[in-house]
């Protein structure tokens, strides 16, 4: 077991708290520095995805996770950045530029999908984001001159002057960079005042407002700060897939984003990481398992699906804080081994909790 | 007289959207949480009468009728497997439950050997039928459609008004708390509105099976349900109809007076301005949590 002993205020909010956690983070850094040089092409291509979709779900876990806002909507910001990206850097701006253009972008189109937010509770803003999303996604398709419509439009590889990223490894470098920035951006923007505030409006809205949150003020910062993180990823994401089309930003991505923050672990910030590794790795696992399985399910084509259906509800069912979640109880089995108690994660029903007391 | 036309066709689409919507009220109404796999389970409603008229040969009415039986079944299966152990979590779980739901449905079906990733026609008693009056031309499947909606709106309201269930029901839904006290088996009755729920879903695929065609996409339907029960107000019966038809006359006339395009997003930007203008719905109680 471990104990801390807390000489300091500060401690208490220090980003690594402990020697343990400077060891293994440092041995990932290294682990994911030295990918490049162990791994073969193409699982440092899966590995890149991981990262882009890790910025993607850090931005929709700070709103869902942190905020308890929730997004069924949340690929139509990504898909913002992309064609923000994608258009800049045909222009030819530098990629620095482009890139922050993008997340600028897709941030002020969050904070405007925010602003019913400020009225608008659980689902129905779930209802408000799904119906942008669509709009988005149909706009995309008919802005034929920008666009390129449904035919869609290739992508030019990132470049900062002549220097041209247009290798894997450069490409994994940059999404490894950024990946890097945003969680110790998210990291840090949690212990600050306004990371505070989030969790306290997601915790409860009435209490947070009688400490004195400006809910309107924190809720349509949590969106476009959210926003623009999915447009840094869907600006990644169009560079590395090089061609880029609605459909790549329609309903079913947003699901998918959903399902890698509710797998990963709501409210943590591992969890977006967890959740891109699962989104990530579960298709390749299925090929791998198509071996074993009788031809006649192997062949279908509704197999992801179904897996993916089935491990949703499954983690719901199970494990309602997702791998994170279960990840924590292992370790403090495992801290605790000999007075482990096994109703230390017992649920908690909240049958009080409803929407709808007069 | 086009107007008119396009008005009819509007309504009968509507319909279609109501019943769907419907399908999400009842559920939102009793247990306060939201089923996002209404429109999955509609598509599987359709099918189940597909296999019934294909593979057993049985006329239509027999397969509507068996459909809406069998997904009755299913609906309390999937409320006692599934939603019950959840009951009491936050309401996003089960939204995340459904959605899965809707996933295995969508797949299972799709992996049906030879079936499931074809488009069937459902035939039908009165295909190609229409009735004519003066100018004005109404498709037998619109007719029936409608109809029908008329009719289950009729049933639903004589239940919940007359019947000791449908009282029962009205009590739990306001407070589910008080009616547990007043001797009111709450969770035998939440498991009935999940299969009354997935009934009128089947009832809806079924209807809409003749008049498109029955394939494992038809559940994305759902979707534009959903803005159906928003626009109506989330915990209201007549208010899901009155959505539905908004939705659907919306959609017909927008396909036929503005550019391509504007018809497949007419009901989210429906949706979005009534979110903005008024929140809680046409029909919405307007309710407020007070600590």
């Amino acid at each position: 077991m471990r104990f801390l002993y807390k000489t300091d205020y500060e401690q208490d909010i220090r980003l690594a708290k402990h020697a343990g956690h400077r060891l293994w983070y440092g041995l990932l850094l290294l682990a994911l520095l030295a990918a490049p040089g162990v791994l073969p092409e193409y699982w440092l291509a899966q590995l890149t995805f991981v990262l882009v979709y890790g910025i993607v779900g850090l931005g929709l876990m700070l709103l869902s996770g942190f905020t308890g806002q929730f997004s069924i909507g949340h690929a139509a910001f990504m898909g913002v950045g992309a064609y923000t990206e994608a258009v800049l850097t045909a222009k030819g701006w530098p990629f620095p530029a482009s890139l922050v253009a993008a997340a600028l972008l897709s941030g002020a189109v969050g904070a405007i999908v925010g602003l019913p937010a400020l009225r608008l509770k659980g689902l129905y803003l779930g209802i408000a984001t799904l119906a942008f999303g669509f709009i988005v996604e149909e706009g995309l398709a008919r802005w034929e001159s920008v666009t390129g419509g449904n035919s869609g439009m290739p992508v030019k590889a990132p470049s900062i002057g002549d220097w041209s990223l247009s290798s894997g490894v450069a490409m994994y470098a940059l999404c490894l960079v950024l990946a890097v920035l945003c969680t110790l951006f998210v990291l840090n923007l949690l212990r600050s005042p306004v990371g505070r505030a989030f969790v306290a409006i997601r915790d409860s809205e009435i209490s947070a407002q009688s400490m004195g949150i400006n809910l309107a003020k924190y809720k349509t910062m949590a969106f476009s700060v959210s926003a623009g993180l999915a447009g840094i990823g869907g600006a990644l994401y169009a560079h590395k897939v090089q061609f880029i089309s609605p459909d790549q930003f329609s309903i079913g991505q947003s699901i998918d984003l959903l399902l890698l923050v509710v797998i990963g672990g709501l409210g943590s910030v591992h969890g977006a990481f967890f959740g891109a590794v699962f989104l990530i790795t579960m298709p390749q696992l299925l090929t791998l398992a198509k071996d074993y399985l009788p031809t006649a399910v192997a062949q279908a084509n509704g197999l992801q699906g179904l897996a993916y259906g089935l491990v949703l509800i499954a983690f719901v069912l199970f494990e309602p804080m997702g791998l994170y979640g279960r990840w924590i109880k292992l370790r403090t089995y495992f801290d605790a081994v000999p007075f482990y108690r096994r109703g230390l994660f017992k649920r908690q029903k909240t049958f009080q909790k409803s929407d709808r007391l007069k | 007289m086009q107007l008119i036309q396009l008005v009819i066709s509007g309504l009968a689409q509507g319909c279609i959207y109501a019943l769907v919507a419907l399908g999400f009220v009842l559920i939102y109404k009793a247990t306060e949480t939201f089923s996002f796999a209404q429109g999955d389970l509609m598509m599987l409603g359709a099918f189940c009468g597909f296999f019934a008229v294909h593979f057993a040969g049985a006329p239509y009415w027999l397969a509507l009728i068996v459909s809406v039986v069998v997904m009755f079944g299913l609906g309390l299966l999937i409320e006692l497997a599934v939603v019950r152990p959840i009951l009491g979590q936050p309401a996003f779980s089960v939204v995340m439950l459904t959605i899965g739901i809707g996933y295995v449905v969508r797949s299972l079906i799709t992996m049906v050997p030879g079936v499931g990733i074809e488009t069937h026609a459902m035939p039908v008693p009165y295909r190609g039928l229409v009735w004519q009056f003066g100018g004005l031309r109404l498709a037998a499947e619109q007719g029936v459609v409608i109809g029908a909606t008329v009719l289950l709106c009729f049933a639903l309201y004589l239940m919940f008004r007359y019947t000791k269930l449908g009282i029962a029901m009205q009590a739990t839904s306001q407070n589910q708390l008080a009616a547990y006290y007043m001797g009111i088996p709450v969770r035998r009755l939440n498991n009935l509105v999940w299969g009354l729920a997935t009934a009128v879903c089947a009832l809806a695929g079924m209807l809409l099976a003749p008049m498109t065609f029955v394939h494992a996409n038809m559940g994305y339907i759902g979707l534009k349900a959903l803005p159906a029960a928003v626009i109506g107000g989330f915990g209201s019966l007549p208010g899901a109809v009155v959505g539905g038809l908004i939705i659907g006359l919306v959609e017909s006339l927008a396909g036929f007076y503005l550019p391509v395009g504007i018809k497949d997003i007419a009901a989210y930007v429906v949706v979005l301005l009534m979110l903005v203008i008024k929140p809680t719905g046409l029909f919405g109680e307007k309710l407020r949590k007070k600590v």
